[in-house]
């Protein structure tokens, strides 16, 4: 074997010289962050999945928290202080969403975490967030049967987004509903939900059909649709399965123009993604379409893409995690102190907000009054907004038809 | 409900399921049967398929993006097979577990490959216009019944592929030397055959008919990273059920399993048929533990 040369072993000092310089400027930093969050800054962790099958969503959920981040801090930040944002990637897999939540509260000492998408992922950190009496800001639409007092819920309940589409069929008079979802625990909730109601509104269940998830063929879905002629489709499809779906649906001649769909999980990214041509006509529900008219809305579009290209589109889950720092920091403003439990307190009493999808408070089970909307989606991918709900609608984790003798706060 | 013509929709929709079950399942029934080989990464194969034809009718328009789609989905499967032979399979013959696993990595790499440079979210190919259409029978007992010509030409894409795929076996040099190193491996050797050369030929086939399949399942899905995973269960099945390496067995059972899920998934749930569908193979096996046809092959017995 030949003998290293005078040469690689200087090479090797000169390495080890350059890691000890690179450990060492590590160290300075972790050493310094904490100083710095004494003197005139708060800490904050930024938990969403930035690989992975969610990332495609969840990464822009991030851009709309940091968004708000940037522009409370511009604007002098909270108390004072400035937020500055500690950023972990979920990697689309419960356990690494409840051990980054850990990491975050013990090692970096955030004063609140935002966060999660899938209620697997909020499921798995409900215990970390409870023994640590911490907080968690959840942004994204969910089907209820939770009410944790370490979680705020500004996602739609059920009763704001799922109940009122199924009132504005039933106004229409569509009220022969086919529910087809994937087959995991919000589709089945939500149809459980929505099956009471329709029996009990009058109206008739056509079919009921779960598509395990990522399902690609609906070949047999389709026949049962033409069977039962319903007069509308309740789609909690989630993710590509929704492509496979609207093609073959088609391709067996039923375009949404003459078998309406009115989906709870495609919006105005997943159309983008889609392509708005396969699903061009079909029908949504949310708290929030990018089309809304008013000031603050108009400013906050602007300013995303001003920070994000003008070819970024905005959803309802973007903007409950845009809205969650801002509600965060006025409820922080009012209680006059970081501490998650006096933060809960105050974000709950602090009345009506203003915010790009309309009014919105924090009732007392910690989730959010806000409108419910019901869009068609047009050629350019953005929703014509077609109907809402009388004002905002109170939250309401426990559907009294479907889960009787349960409330949140308990009695 | 149950009319003639739903019955009929059925009994097309389980031949069509079974056609894309059965371009994915020919590669892996050949390089199982023939070298041993279970090809964890087949399912990739199906996926670069997808990609490459929607790259392929980025770049060309008109009528002949689709031909020409499908023609690069197989060519660019077969190199990327071929490769995959060559870089990997071949330093790993008679070691059945450490080419699981190597394959397994390779599928993984792919996939997370996929991912980057497409991105989570599955891309589109647009089919050609004449597809969109559907026979639609309005008179005489199969009334109503409506078939999208997207299905029909998969459907006679898989018919035209197993008659070629025949056609090379029986009647090609190639073939014969395929034949014989199934057979017998040391005594096609020792007759002169270059099996290394013809195992080479046999898993780049494979895997590029498999890529055809990921063209023909773009016409009717989206192309994602993980496209390959939700179709390699049931390719695996397809193979054990029909018999290792036997063409005809394969063909009885991709009919078999697309037949039995169209039908099971009208009388139950698309969930459940998978479970019913998995315990049909379970007690099938118990009877015919070498699958529907069993193909007599000096080369199997030794593993």
């Amino acid at each position: 074997m030949k003998q290293p040369s005078n040469g690689a072993a200087h090479l090797r000092l000169k390495a080890a010289g350059a890691v000890a310089t690179i450990l060492s400027l590590a160290f300075c930093a972790a050493a310094s962050t904490p100083v710095l969050a004494q003197n005139g800054s708060v800490k904050v962790g930024v938990l969403q999945s930035l690989s992975g099958t969610m990332a495609i969503s969840e990464v822009a959920v991030k851009d709309a928290t940091m968004l708000a981040i940037d522009q409370i801090n511009a604007s002098g930040g909270v108390m004072g202080r400035k937020i500055v944002p500690v950023v972990e990637d979920g990697a689309s897999d419960p356990a690494i969403f409840a051990q980054k939540a850990q990491e975050l509260i013990q090692q970096d000492n955030v004063v609140t975490v935002f966060g999660g998408w899938t209620s697997a992922s909020r499921k798995a950190m409900l215990p970390v967030f409870q023994r640590f009496q911490s907080l968690l800001w959840y942004p994204v639409q969910f089907e209820g049967n939770e009410c944790s007092p370490d979680i705020m819920y500004s996602g739609a309940q059920p009763n704001q987004q799922i109940l009122p589409a199924l009132q504005w069929a039933m106004e229409k008079g569509e009220k022969r509903i086919f529910l087809l979802g994937s087959d995991y625990v919000f589709p089945r909730t939500a149809n459980y939900i929505l099956k009471k109601y329709i029996v009990h509104d009058g109206g008739t269940v056509a079919g009921e059909e779960y598509v395990p998830l990522g399902g690609t063929d609906f070949s047999s879905v389709i026949a049962k649709i033409k069977i039962s002629h319903p007069q509308i489709i309740f789609n909690t499809l989630n993710g590509d399965s929704n492509v496979s779906f609207f093609k073959q649906m088609a391709a067996a001649g039923m375009t949404p123009d003459k078998m309406p769909v009115m989906s709870f999980s495609i919006a105005e990214q997943e159309a983008h993604a889609m392509g708005p041509s396969l699903v061009q006509g079909s029908y949504a529900a949310w708290n929030y379409f990018q089309s809304l008219q008013n000031p603050l809305n108009k400013k906050f579009v602007a300013a995303f893409k001003a920070e994000y290209g003008g070819n970024s589109v905005l959803d309802d889950p973007m903007i409950h995690g845009y809205e969650d720092v801002y509600l965060w920091a006025a409820a922080a403003r009012k209680a006059g102190s970081f501490d998650p439990m006096k933060v809960r307190t105050a974000a709950i009493e602090m009345g009506w907000q203003d915010s790009p999808m309309g009014k919105v408070e924090f009732a007392n089970n910690q989730s959010l009054y806000q409108t419910a909307y019901v869009g068609q989606l047009e050629p350019d991918g953005q929703f014509k907004i077609l109907w809402q709900s009388n004002g905002p609608i109170r939250p309401n984790p426990y559907d009294p038809l479907a889960f009787p003798g349960r409330s949140c706060p308990a009695k | 409900m149950w009319h003639l013509p739903i019955i009929a929709g059925q009994v097309f929709n389980g031949f069509s399921v079974a056609s894309i079950l059965l371009l994915t399942a020919l590669g892996l029934a050949l390089s199982f049967g023939q070298m041993n080989v279970i090809n964890m990464a087949h399912g990739e194969m199906l996926m670069s398929g997808g990609y490459l034809s929607y790259l392929a009718c980025k770049f060309v328009h008109g009528p002949a993006a689709f031909p020409c789609a499908l023609l690069t989905a197989f060519a660019g499967a077969t190199i990327l097979g071929a490769l995959l032979e060559v870089s990997v399979i071949r330093w790993l013959y008679g070691r059945p577990l450490d080419t699981l696993l190597a394959t397994w990595g390779i599928s993984l790499i792919m996939q997370q490959g996929a991912r980057s440079i497409f991105g989570a979210i599955g891309v589109e190919v647009v089919a050609p216009h004449w597809m969109d259409e559907s026979i639609n029978i309005t008179h005489g007992w199969f009334a109503g019944l409506s078939l999208p010509f997207i299905r029909i030409f998969i459907i006679l894409l898989a018919v035209a592929v197993l008659a070629g795929l025949a056609l090379f076996i029986a009647r090609t040099r190639w073939g014969q030397w395929l034949r014989a190193v199934h057979q017998d491996r040391d005594m096609a050797g020792a007759l002169g055959i270059n099996t290394k050369r013809v195992d080479l030929i046999v898993f780049a086939l494979g895997s590029g008919v498999a890529g055809l399949a990921g063209a023909a399942l773009a016409l009717i899905s989206p192309v994602t990273p993980t496209v390959g995973q939700s179709y390699i269960v049931y390719a695996f099945l397809v193979v054990i059920v029909g018999g290792l390496g036997s063409l005809l067995g394969t063909t009885l059972a991709a009919c078999l399993v697309g037949l039995f899920s169209a039908g099971a998934q009208m009388f139950t749930s698309v969930s459940f048929s998978d479970v019913l569908l998995l315990v049909m193979v379970v007690v099938l096996i118990q009877f015919r533990p070498r699958g529907l046809v069993a193909t007599r092959s000096r080369a199997l017995k030794e593993a």
